[in-house]
This record gives structure tokens, C-alpha cells and sequence, in this order.
């Protein structure tokens, strides 16, 4: 990886970017870079926030600035990177019946494939979690096999449930809040990201492999009354 | 020592409680909440000699208004230049009083300001999520949205007339009216011009004001790159300028991500006071080095640590 660009943001943060297009390797040194710095914290580190291409590094200001975190960054990013350990992999359970998933009939007739090969498709992607954003808990994953990728709907529809899987493009993602969107809605999760467990408050984290496992309504009502 | 139970008979919309944020979790979509004016709500809980960032209502220009139903409880209001009514008649905000059994309170917008907050002697019993009681204004976590009819309550709730009369306002709570950015992230996807038109062009607020953030009026800003980036992270300040070239200032309860250039970013000094403004509000935008940001923010720390220790030990001195 060549050497990251390092913006400055306002007078507490550095943004690190490694590349200006998506890629396997700019996410890669986005990691390798979060999982150092978690390990190693600077003087004045506050948090790091990855995303696809580039690490926000927040700091405060009051206990040192940019030219320092940057050389702070830089010395993590010289050193000799071990490899990383694997992924974590969560298992998220998917119903993809009826009414839960709304939009897999028109989805299956834009790919050209049936309801349950479009299912058969989603089951088998490779998902990580690239990031988070938008609002708490939505975890952005990548990995949506490419038979079964359609830009998003032309317009957003409302008061899409939470716990709704989505996906639009090569993205997937588990809802936490009912609200509007303009991607295909394919199916529910009784699986909570939200976790409600104070010491592990979202079910993921960055860089985490992720596996749909299908369920039937019964299973879905079971799990979701535990939830 | 005993509880106090308070009555909302109306609450505006954007009325929620606040405290001093949910610090650490953007990673994982959360932003930090908490007060849009934090110096405000500090002032507030450091007259009565809470914490800094004790939880409190923010009041929004809808205003609200409240009765004391059991009890009674003394309380802080500190933000903006609002109307309170009270027993004694008429106030502005920065006062501290004591609501008795019966007795009404009244928030109502004034001369300047957006945000006003109201803390409380005893403890705001709201709800929490990831350690603090801050609302989250699109997934409505935390402490929640104050709504008309509901009743709020004081835990230990205390009365402390040697407290009671006005808290000073200082300069640095004022609205400001330019507000000081470093450019970028993403400036170079703008042209000089387009950058020059940003630094001296006379914006306005929109009526696009919430907890998330507010759209401003002006001169378009349109990048000369393509308008779509990976998506990555937004700080409270940044300036993000969307495919109609408008830009938005992102303000405590943003996304934590998004796909849209910033071409610059708000100092955190400016913020408070920047929230102070309303909309039609004029404001320029000053871009500072980030070296001079830094600088900025150490004098800035130190003038807030000076207002508050002063606030706190005239607290003390009167047996507070």
C-alpha cells in the first residue's frame, strides 16, 4: 500500500485515506491501521472511525495536534505488521417469507432468477462488515453476490420496519430502525444488533465476517419474542 | 431531601433531554448527542453545583412550559436570550429560581438564541442508553423527547434559595456570527473560486434547522470532481456540500458516515455559539490553519474553565 494521504479535520482529527477508490486493499490497510492504534493508543487518542477507504482519527486538542498524531500514526504504520488475527463471525438469522420480505418477487424477476435462487444467492455471499454509519447500529455489509446486485429503487419507500434485511448494490444491511429507504427489502432479522448487553452493545464489529442462516416464520416469531 | 414531580403542559417540538454527550461509539454509528450549546448546559448544572454534564431539558425556540405538581425543586436556566415566566414575573434565561407546589414556568424564545436548558437541583430521572441520558433525535435513544402531558421527575430534589437570582452570560455564549473553519477534507474537489465564494459570501440559516444539522442559503458550491465519495466519517462541523451544492453544517445528532464532500469543518469553539444562531441568522465562514485551530481550542478551553470555576465557587460561597 503506498503511502496514506493525511487531512487535517477542524483542529481535532486527522482523516487517513488510502486510496480515493473502493478497494480490497485500501479497507485492508484501513484495519490493519484501526487494530494498531486500538493496541496502541496515542497520547491524546480519542477514537477512530473506519470506513472504506480511510480512518477518521479523532484526538483532543487539548493534549496534542496534528503534526504529533500524524507522526504517532506514521510510526504505527512503520512498523512491522503481524498478521491480522481473523474474523469474528456473526451469525444473523434471515426469514425471507411473505410479507417480511416484500421485495423479493420484483428483485428475482430484475435478476432473471426465482425467488429461492435469489434466497440461495444471499445465503451464499461472502459478508464483512465494511463500516458503520447513518444511525446507530446500521452495519454496512459488503459481499452481495454479484447475480443478485441491483442499484437501489428509483425512490425511497417509507416506514421500512427494523430488523429489515436489505441490500442494493453490492451492500447488505440489517435495520435498527423503522424508517424510510430506497433498497430492497428481502427479508427480516430477529437477530438484535442492538445488543442491549452494556459490555458488547452492537453484535458486530468492523472487519467482522458475517452468515445469514435461514429461518422459517415459526422460527423467526420464536426468535424475535426472545429478542 | 425528596422528589419533585413536574408537570409538562407544552412542549415545542425538538424539546429533549440532554446531558454531556455519548463520547467514543461514532465507529459504531453513534454520534455523540448531548447539548447543541454544551457551554449553556454546563453553565446551568455548574450553578447549582452539579456536574458539568449532568443530564437537563433543552429547550427549542417551540418553547415549554411546565408545572410543578408535588414537591418542590430549585433549577437552572442557562442558554440563549429566552423569556421565563415565572411566580416572580417576567425573566431571561440565565437565572436560577425555586418551582413550587402549583407554581408554572414558561419558556418562550426572546431576543437571540436557539437552544435554552433547564437543570435541575436533585436528579432528572430519564432514561439512558450506552451511559447517557443524551437523545438521540432519529432513533429517539437515550433520555427521550419531552412531550406536552408528560410528567418528568426530580429525584432528591432540593431547594436552595441562596442560589436563586441570575447567573452572568458570558461573551462566549453569544451567537457567532462568523465562524471559524480549517478546509477540507475534501476542498480540493471545489475549485478556487467555488472555495473563495465559500470563505466570503454572506450565508444564512435555513429554516433546515434540527439536532442533526442545518442547510444553509447562499451560493451554490459545485464541485468540479464527481460528487460521490466513499462514504466516511462526519464530525459535528463538518460542512457538507450535497449534489445541489448547498451546503449543510452537521450539528450533535449527525450521521456518522456519508458519501457527500466536506469542504471544510467547523472549529468545535464556533459550535455552541454557532447553534446559537436561528435561521435567517446571517454568518460568514473564516478559514483558520490547524495549527491555529489547535491554538484556538486551548484558549477557548481555558476561557470555559475560567466562566465555570468562577460559576462554581460563587456556588460554594453562598453554601451551595
Amino acid at each position: 500500500m503506498a503511502d496514506p494521504a493525511f487531512r487535517p479535520v477542524a483542529e481535532h482529527a486527522l482523516l487517513v485515506e488510502f486510496g480515493s477508490e473502493i478497494s480490497d486493499a485500501a479497507h485492508e490497510a484501513v484495519l490493519r491501521l484501526d487494530g494498531a492504534l486500538a493496541a496502541a493508543p496515542f497520547p491524546g487518542f480519542r477514537e477512530a472511525i473506519p470506513a472504506y477507504v480511510n480512518l477518521l482519527v479523532d484526538f483532543d486538542p487539548l493534549e496534542t495536534d496534528h503534526a504529533a498524531a500524524e507522526a504517532a500514526l506514521r510510526a504505527l504504520l512503520g512498523a512491522k505488521a503481524g498478521p491480522r488475527p481473523d474474523p469474528a463471525v456473526r451469525e444473523v438469522l434471515a426469514c425471507y417469507e411473505g410479507d417480511l420480505a416484500p421485495d423479493l418477487p420484483a428483485l428475482a424477476e430484475l435478476c432473471g432468477m426465482s425467488v429461492e435462487a435469489v434466497i440461495a444467492a444471499h445465503l451464499a455471499g461472502d459478508y464483512r462488515v465494511f463500516m458503520y454509519g447513518f444511525a446507530p447500529g446500521y452495519a454496512y455489509l459488503a459481499g452481495v453476490p454479484e447475480a443478485i446486485r441491483q442499484p437501489r429503487k428509483p425512490a425511497p419507500v417509507r416506514g421500512i420496519p427494523a430488523g429489515s434485511l436489505i441490500v442494493a448494490g453490492a451492500q447488505c444491511l440489517v435495520t435498527t430502525l423503522t424508517m424510510p429507504t430506497g433498497w430492497w427489502v428481502i427479508g427480516r432479522s430477529p437477530t438484535p444488533i442492538l445488543t442491549g448487553d452494556p459490555d458488547r452493545p452492537f453484535l458486530f464489529d468492523v472487519g467482522d465476517k458475517v452468515i445469514f442462516r435461514r429461518v422459517g416464520r415459526d422460527d423467526f416469531a420464536r426468535a424475535e419474542g426472545k429478542a | 431531601m425528596s422528589g419533585a414531580r413536574l408537570k409538562i403542559g407544552f412542549a415545542g417540538p425538538l424539546v429533549s433531554v440532554q446531558d454531556g454527550g455519548r463520547m467514543g461509539r461514532m465507529r459504531f454509528g453513534v454520534p455523540e448527542s448531548g447539548a447543541m450549546d454544551r457551554l449553556a448546559l454546563a453553565a446551568a448544572n455548574t450553578a447549582l453545583g452539579n456536574a458539568p454534564g449532568a443530564a437537563g431539558i433543552e429547550v427549542s425556540r417551540g418553547g415549554l412550559t411546565l408545572s410543578c405538581s408535588e414537591g418542590a425543586v430549585t433549577l437552572a436556566i442557562a442558554g440563549g436570550g429566552f423569556i421565563v415566566e415565572a411566580a416572580g414575573g417576567p425573566l431571561g434565561s440565565w437565572h436560577i429560581l425555586t418551582l413550587r407546589e402549583g407554581e408554572r414556568l414558561v419558556i418562550r424564545p426572546g431576543p437571540w438564541g436557539s437552544w435554552c436548558y433547564v437543570a435541575f437541583a436533585g436528579a432528572l430521572q430519564a432514561g439512558d442508553w450506552l451511559g447517557s441520558a443524551s437523545t438521540h433525535a432519529l432513533s429517539g435513544l437515550g433520555g427521550g423527547v419531552i412531550r406536552t402531558g408528560q410528567a418528568i421527575e426530580i429525584a432528591e430534589a432540593q431547594i436552595r434559595p441562596v442560589l436563586e437570582g441570575p447567573i452572568p452570560c458570558p461573551v462566549i455564549a453569544r451567537p457567532r456570527h462568523t465562524a471559524r473553519v480549517v478546509l477540507g477534507p475534501q476542498d480540493r474537489f471545489f475549485g478556487a473560486e467555488a472555495v473563495e465564494a465559500f470563505l466570503s459570501a454572506r450565508y444564512t440559516l435555513s429554516d433546515a434547522y434540527d439536532r442533526m444539522g442545518v442547510r444553509l442559503s447562499g451560493p451554490a458550491l459545485v464541485p468540479e470532481a464527481a460528487l460521490g465519495i466513499p462514504s466516511e466519517a462526519i464530525l459535528r462541523g463538518s460542512v457538507q456540500v450535497a449534489g445541489d451544492g448547498v451546503p449543510v453544517v452537521l450539528l450533535a445528532d449527525h450521521q456518522t458516515t456519508g458519501g457527500y464532500p466536506k469542504i471544510a469543518t467547523v472549529v468545535d469553539a464556533d459550535l455552541d455559539g454557532f447553534a446559537q444562531l436561528r435561521p435567517r441568522d446571517a454568518v460568514r465562514f473564516s478559514a483558520i490553519p490547524p495549527a491555529e485551530a489547535v491554538a484556538l481550542a486551548r484558549h477557548r478551553a481555558r476561557a470555559r474553565q475560567d466562566y465555570l470555576a468562577a460559576l462554581g465557587r460563587a456556588t460554594a460561597r453562598r453554601g451551595g
